[in-house]
C-alpha cells in the first residue's frame, strides 16, 4: 500500500492539521523559516525581537540550516535543504511554539510521544519529518524563493533564520498526529518484536562505561 | 614535480563531484536494497532517495543540506614530489574546501567547539583533516576526499578477547539499533568495522572501512571477508529500514579493518557513512594528467602489510 499524498500549506487551517494520520506524506506551500539552536537562544535566552511576524507570515518551523550562500550582491544561492535532528530542541520549543504560534515543526528523526502530548496537542501543533534524510535536491527543488536571512551576522549561516518561500515542497512524513501519537515509536515497538531472537548467542560487554550509568557507586568491571 | 594549481583545481572539482555525485558502487548497492525492500515507508524512502541522487545531478545541487565535515585523504608514490611541497599542498587543499564552500555551494558545517566561531568555509583550527599514505613506487598523488556526516552513527567499545565474536556481534547490533532507532545513522549506510590498533587508531581504520572501501569490496584475508558478509546480513535481519521504518535495508555493505593490537585487548569501532556516501577520486600526474574514479583504493596490500620489511622487487613485479 503506497502512502497517502497530501498537500498543505505552511499556515495551515487546523481542520487540515487534524486530518493528518501517522506516515501520510506532505508537500508544503508558502513561507516556512528555519530555527535551530541559535535562532532559539537568541530570541528565548537572549530576548531578542523575531524579525518576522509570526505566525501570520509562517507557522512552519524548519529545523534545518541549508548548504546555502550570499552573494556579492546580497541575493542568495540556496543548493540542498536537509533537516538537523530535532530531539535536541525540546528544551526550547514549548516557549518557542507558545510565543510564535508555530503549527508545522519539521525536521529529522521526529520528538518523543511525551513531547507531543504535552505541548505539540495543546497547541493544535503537528510534527512533519523530512524523508531519508537526505532528499537534500529534492527539497532544494521545492524552494521557490529564498526571501531573506535574518541573524546571519550574529549566528553565522548555518545557524541564521533563513525565510524560504516554497512550493510543493517535499516529501515529509506525518510523524506526530492529533492525539500526540509518534510514528517512530509505532515503528520502534514492532521492529523490538525481533531483538531478543536476533541477540541471540551474542555477549555483553566485560567492561562497563561510566555515562551509561548515572549511578556513580557502580563499578565498570 | 606536480604543478600545485593542478593540485588545487582538481581538488575544488572533486570538492564538487563528492557532494553532488553518488558514487555508482553505492547506487547499485541501494538499487539492490530497494529492490528486496518490502516494508511500505522504508520502500517509500529508499524510491525518494534515488528520486533525489537524479535530481542533484541534473541540477548540479548538492544531493544533502547536509554537507558533512570535508576532509582529504592523501595518498602518494615514493617518488612524488609537488611543487612547493607539503606546506604548500595543505594551503591548495584548504583553499579548494573554502572555494568550494562557496561555490557549489555546501554548508559551512564547522565551527570552533566552543565559541561556535563559524568562518563560513568549513576551514578552521584541524579542519579539514589531512591525512596520508604512501605507496612504494609511483610519482602520482591521489587526491580523496569525503564528505562524511558527523552526529550519528559512530561508536567505540573497548572488549576483550574473551568477549569473543560473540561480544563483537553484540556491539555491532547495539551500535546499529541505537543509531538506527528514527533514522539517526541515515541508514541504508555502509557500516565500517576497525578491530584492533589503539583506540585512536581503532577509530581511524573503522571510519576508513567505511569511507575509503566501496560497496562489494572484501577484505584480503578471507575469514575477515566470510566475516563482512555475515554481518551484512546480520545487519539486514535485524527488522530495520530506513529511517527506523520496519524494514530490511540497513546496511548495504559491512567492510572490517583490522590492526594489531594490545595483547589484552579488542577494540571495536563502528562507523555509518550515510545514504549520501559522499566520496571522491583523482590521480594527479606529473605531466599535469588527471584520472577521476570514485574507488580510494586505499587498503593496499602495502597499506595491511604486517612484516617488517616489504618485498619491494616483488610489488615492482606485480606492476
Amino acid at each position: 500500500m503506497s502512502p497517502r499524498k497530501i498537500r498543505l500549506s505552511t499556515t495551515p487551517t487546523q481542520e487540515a492539521l487534524d486530518d493528518l494520520q501517522l506516515g501520510d506524506i506532505v508537500y508544503l506551500d508558502g513561507l516556512m523559516y528555519t530555527a535551530r539552536e541559535g535562532v532559539y537562544k537568541r530570541a528565548l535566552e537572549e530576548k531578542a525581537n523575531i524579525p518576522m511576524e509570526l505566525p501570520r507570515d509562517s507557522a512552519a518551523n524548519f529545523h534545518c540550516s541549508p548548504a546555502a550562500r550570499i552573494n556579492a550582491d546580497g541575493s542568495f544561492e540556496m543548493g540542498a535543504v536537509t533537516a538537523t535532528a530535532s530531539f535536541r530542541f525540546s528544551k526550547w520549543l514549548p516557549e518557542w511554539m507558545e510565543k510564535s504560534g508555530a503549527k508545522l515543526i519539521i525536521g529529522k528523526g521526529g520528538m518523543s510521544s511525551k513531547d507531543y502530548k504535552s505541548y505539540f496537542v495543546p497547541n493544535g501543533a503537528i510534527y512533519l519529518s523530512t524523508v531519508g534524510y537526505g532528499t537534500g535536491a529534492l527539497l532544494g527543488r521545492g524552494v521557490e524563493n529564498v526571501e531573506a536571512v535574518h541573524w546571519n551576522e550574529e549566528l553565522g549561516l548555518a545557524q541564521a533564520m533563513w525565510v524560504i518561500r516554497c512550493k510543493e515542497m517535499g516529501p515529509f512524513i506525518v510523524a506526530s498526529d492529533k492525539h500526540g501519537d509518534c510514528l517512530f515509536e509505532r515503528e520502534n515497538a514492532k521492529i523490538s518484536q525481533n531483538f531478543d531472537k536476533i541477540y541471540e548467542g551474542t555477549r555483553p560487554a566485560t567492561l562497563k562505561r561510566y555515562g551509561e550509568t548515572d549511578d556513580r557507586s557502580d563499578e565498570v568491571i | 614535480m606536480i604543478p600545485i594549481d593542478i593540485i588545487q583545481k582538481t581538488a575544488e572539482t572533486l570538492m564538487d563531484k563528492a557532494a553532488i555525485e553518488i558514487p555508482q558502487d553505492y547506487l547499485d548497492g541501494l538499487q539492490a536494497a530497494a529492490d528486496v525492500e518490502d516494508g511500505d515507508l522504508s520502500s517509500f524512502v529508499l524510491q525518494a532517495m534515488l528520486e533525489n541522487y537524479e535530481a542533484a545531478k541534473e541540477d548540479r545541487r548538492a544531493m544533502c543540506g547536509d554537507t558533512g565535515t570535508p576532509r582529504w585523504y592523501v595518498k602518494m608514490g615514493n617518488d612524488t614530489r609537488i611543487e612547493g611541497g607539503p606546506i604548500a599542498l595543505e594551503a591548495a587543499l584548504r583553499r579548494a574546501t573554502a572555494n568550494a564552500t562557496n561555490g557549489v555551494p555546501l554548508r559551512p558545517n564547522r565551527v570552533h567547539p566552543l565559541w561556535r566561531t563559524d568562518h563560513n568555509n568549513n576551514v578552521g583550527i584541524g579542519a579539514p583533516e589531512i591525512e596520508y599514505g604512501y605507496e612504494p613506487g609511483g610519482e602520482w598523488i591521489d587526491l580523496i576526499t569525503v564528505h562524511k556526516g558527523g552526529l550519528f552513527g559512530t561508536d567505540y567499545r573497548m572488549l576483550f578477547p574473551s568477549d569473543g565474536i560473540e561480544g563483537i556481534r553484540r556491539f555491532y547490533l547495539d551500535s546499529l539499533i541505537a543509531f538506527g532507532k528514527r533514522g539517526l545513522a541515515c541508514q541504508p549506510a555502509i557500516i565500517g568495522i576497525g578491530l584492533g590498533g589503539c583506540k585512536d587508531t581503532c577509530m581511524v581504520l573503522g571510519k576508513r572501512a567505511a569511507c575509503l572501501r566501496t560497496v562489494g569490496s572484501e577484505n584480503s584475508d578471507p575469514k575477515i571477508a566470510q566475516l563482512e558478509r555475515e554481518f551484512k546480513e546480520l545487519g539486514n535481519s535485524i527488522g530495520m529500514g530506513a529511517m527506523g521504518f520496519v524494514g530490511k535495508s540497513m546496511v548495504v555493505d559491512c567492510n572490517i579493518e583490522v590492526g594489531y593490537c594490545h595483547t589484552g585487548g579488542m577494540q571495536m569501532s563502528v562507523h555509518a557513512f550515510c545514504l549520501s556516501s559522499r566520496r571522491a577520486v583523482a590521480r594527479v600526474f606529473p605531466d599535469g594528467r588527471v584520472e577521476y574514479r570514485t574507488d580510494p583504493d586505499w587498503f593496499t596490500d602495502y597499506q595491511r602489510r604486517e612484516t617488517v620489511e616489504w618485498d619491494a622487487p616483488a610489488m615492482e613485479a606485480a606492476e
